[in-house]
């Protein structure tokens, strides 16, 4: 099943290389990878999307992961309730006659048009990483041209108070 | 106090207790080694990087304290990538420093230049590429922590030129900070509680210990917890000489080339202590029939050891030492005499033989022959195969450290050099590299090191013309197609000769004794050529991926 990983590395160079390379020779699958500086720059989030077969395989891989010198935490966020967004921008193909049908499709997804030419146009969708899909599904067949995905950013909910 | 890279790299290792750099120079290095000269650090020149690598390893598995290499940049930093994993696998405190072209030529193609922590990543525990000389201070000081605490294992930190004479205001850091490194050192207090339980309650239990009782300096405390509980003891190969060879309660090494007591007590047992091992496939065998009755007690100080090849009932992540400190304070061990009688039962029914021949030295004679006359007190390197195996058979240990040994990688080449390292650390001993025909060869050069330092090492060549151990299979598995393995010898004294080191050749049984004396009684390095039996097999044996409990070569006697 797909788990969601996000860890807090220490922010030197070298620290993105060590996590994928880790995934890759220990022959586990990374399914999507995002990273930034967190509020204290020396420290980074990496959210990591990754397939395993079983728990003790993930638990396996996370306790590989710690052993990385640059790894302070990692939290399994898959069942938390956790507030999780993707972005995409999508290229395809805009002719007058089918425009505003992808008009349709951009204003349902609540998404944004950021760039219009007289065959193309780019839209910006942002999302749960389902949404994006759908959207992607919906937009292929006016005839995709590029598109680019940033992976998969989440935070866990804060507690409500009760 | 003002001072630049290459001085403050030698007085951070002088501040570590650094007493001695296998290095090897070139040009990315001369700096540092301008340094050494200039302050008379103490060096020992190798013949090769690998060699250099293998030698503070051999220095670090013999003292425990830990090893430095220096070598140049691209093939100097390369030529210690066997080196490295060597000392990984195995969890040896290696500090390798490598030369780097000068950090404005980085990344682009530069004479000499290999992206060596990029290369170095999975086969070292952590690694630096320094970018300023202000950071050299605190990279070494992690470096050395790192490398000596928790699991311990090697650690690379790469030094452009210009860092090394850059300027920089030298202090030497007391502390690190390092936010993602906390080794956990004391057993939870409840499972050390529930492994005492388990204890009291088992009728079959068995002593699995491996390189992590050594790592932990906690010989001892094993001792203690199976002389008090009268637990058997089997160990790895890693884990040889955490418990005394001649022990009634030790069984031998358990595994591939196990003792048959050992494999049948780990089939049969009820509760298994695995004490600082990691169920390698060399130990388990078909892992689904490694010890299927008993419950397992894992301790490590690494916890993704635990659960990573077997489940495991009862883990405990700590230090071997502070748990089984804690454990001795709370034990209350069954009866378990049956038990102890079933298993000295195997012991004498099948014990480790061999068939003698006529007019032939058998291998494990020579072995057996050296544990007589050393008293099972010398350090014993070894390369990689038969001769390795044989000698985890047959040479009874009677101290911690003292066999060095390429476990995890099963590096050829690896003991001679190594065993430059262990005469280095330890001047007064007796060490002794074992050697097959075949992985002597790999790192022959070093025989250049021993003659110029006139370092004592003493080299015992178990000569039977084969790569033997591919020769073992070939002929056990692949219907005798003895594909690459014949070899075509030197003269191995001839050879030794001429680096100016002493050499004999023994071909008969008659004549094995007194030149193993000469050999080991003189005061220089010495070289014996044995020419053994060629086509003898390391048995028992379990056959690949096959239960433990079921050897070729195990009849009862």
């Amino acid at each position: 099943m797909k788990h969601t990983l996000a860890m807090l590395v220490v922010n030197q160079p070298g620290v993105m290389a060590r996590v994928a390379g880790l995934y890759s020779r220990r022959g586990y699958n990374i399914e999507s990878i995002a990273v930034g500086k967190t509020e204290d720059p020396k420290i980074s989030r990496i959210t990591l999307v990754v397939e395993t077969e079983n728990e003790a395989e993930l638990e396996q891989i996370t306790k590989q992961l710690y052993k990385l010198i640059d790894v302070i935490k990692i939290n399994d966020i898959t069942r938390d309730d956790a507030v999780e967004r993707e972005l995409a921008l999508i290229k395809v193909n805009a002719t007058s006659a089918n425009r505003s049908q992808l008009l349709e499709i951009v204003d349902i997804f609540r998404a944004k048009i950021i760039d219009v030419s007289l065959d193309a146009l780019i839209i910006e969708v942002t999302g749960t990483q389902d949404k994006v899909e759908a959207m992607i599904a919906l937009i292929k067949p006016f005839g995709l041209k590029e598109l680019v995905r940033t992976g998969k950013i989440a935070m866990v909910r804060s507690a409500v108070q009760s | 106090m003002k001072i630049i890279g290459a001085e403050a790299l030698l007085e951070s290792l002088r501040r570590e207790g650094v007493d001695v750099i296998f290095g090897y120079p070139g040009g990315a290095v001369i700096p540092v080694y301008d340094m050494i000269y200039q302050k008379d650090f103490p060096h020992i020149l190798t013949r090769h990087e690998q060699g250099a690598v293998h030698a503070a390893d051999g220095y670090a598995r013999s003292t425990g304290k830990p090893g430095v290499c220096l070598a140049t940049s691209g093939p100097g930093a390369t030529n210690l990538v066997t080196g490295l994993a060597t000392a990984y696998m195995d969890s040896v405190p290696v500090i390798a420093f490598t030369g780097q072209v000068a950090t404005s030529l980085l990344g682009k193609d530069s004479f000499q230049e290999a992206d060596i922590t990029g290369i170095t990543m999975p086969i070292t525990k952590h690694n630096y590429l320094v970018k300023k000389a202000s950071d050299l201070p605190r990279i070494i000081k992690e470096a050395f922590h790192i490398a000596t605490t928790g699991r311990p294992g090697p650690v690379l930190i790469d030094l452009p030129k210009d860092v090394s004479v850059d300027s920089l205001d030298y202090s030497y850091p007391k502390t690190v900070n390092l936010p993602g490194y906390k080794p956990n050192y004391e057993g939870n207090a409840k499972q050390i509680k529930a492994a005492s339980a388990a204890l009291a309650a088992a009728t079959k239990p068995l002593i699995y210990a491996g390189g992590g009782v050594i790592s932990s300096g906690a010989e001892q405390e094993l001792i203690r917890l199976a002389e008090k509980a009268r637990i058997p003891v089997t160990t790895t190969l890693m884990g040889l000489t955490a418990f005394p060879g001649n022990h009634p309660l030790f069984l031998g090494m358990l595994g591939m080339h196990g003792t048959a007591a050992a494999n049948y007590a780990v089939t049969d047992c009820d509760l298994l202590l695995a004490i600082g091992a990691r169920f390698d496939d060399r130990v388990t065998g078909d892992i689904t029939a490694f010890a299927p009755h008993a419950q397992i007690i894992h301790m490590d100080i690494d916890p993704a050891e635990i659960g990573k090849n077997v489940r495991v009932d009862i883990p405990i992540v700590g230090d071997i030492k502070n748990i089984l400190s804690a454990l001795l304070t709370q034990l209350v061990p069954g009866n378990y005499e049956g038990w102890l009688q079933t298993v000295e039962r195997w012991k004498k029914q099948y014990p480790l033989t061999y068939q003698p021949q006529e007019g032939t030295i058998m291998p494990q004679a020579v072995i057996e022959e050296l544990c007589a006359l050393t008293k099972g007190d010398a350090i014993i390197c070894t390369e990689v195969g038969q001769h390795q195996m044989w000698t985890a058979q047959y040479y009874r240990f009677t101290r911690p450290r003292s066999l060095i040994t390429s476990g995890g990688l099963g590096t050829m080449g690896f003991g001679f050099p190594a065993a430059i390292g262990a005469q280095v650390g330890n001047p007064g001993r007796l060490v002794i590299d074992l050697a097959g025909d075949g992985s002597i060869q790999m790192n022959i050069q070093e025989l250049a090191t021993v003659a110029s330092y006139q370092l004592p090492v003493k080299i015992i060549i178990l000569n039977n013309g084969y790569l033997g151990m591919v020769r073992q299979w070939q002929e056990l598995f692949f219907e005798k197609r003895y594909s690459q393995v014949a070899l075509a010898n030197p003269d191995f004294t001839k050879l030794a000769e001429a680096y100016g080191i002493k050499a004999y050749t023994a071909t008969k049984p008659e004549e094995l004794r007194e030149l193993l004396q000469a050999v080991l009684e003189h005061p220089g390095p010495a070289l014996l050529n044995c020419l053994v039996h060629p086509e003898v097999n390391v048995l028992p044996m379990v056959p690949p991926n096959g239960p433990i409990n079921r050897m070729l070569g195990v009849e009862a006697k």
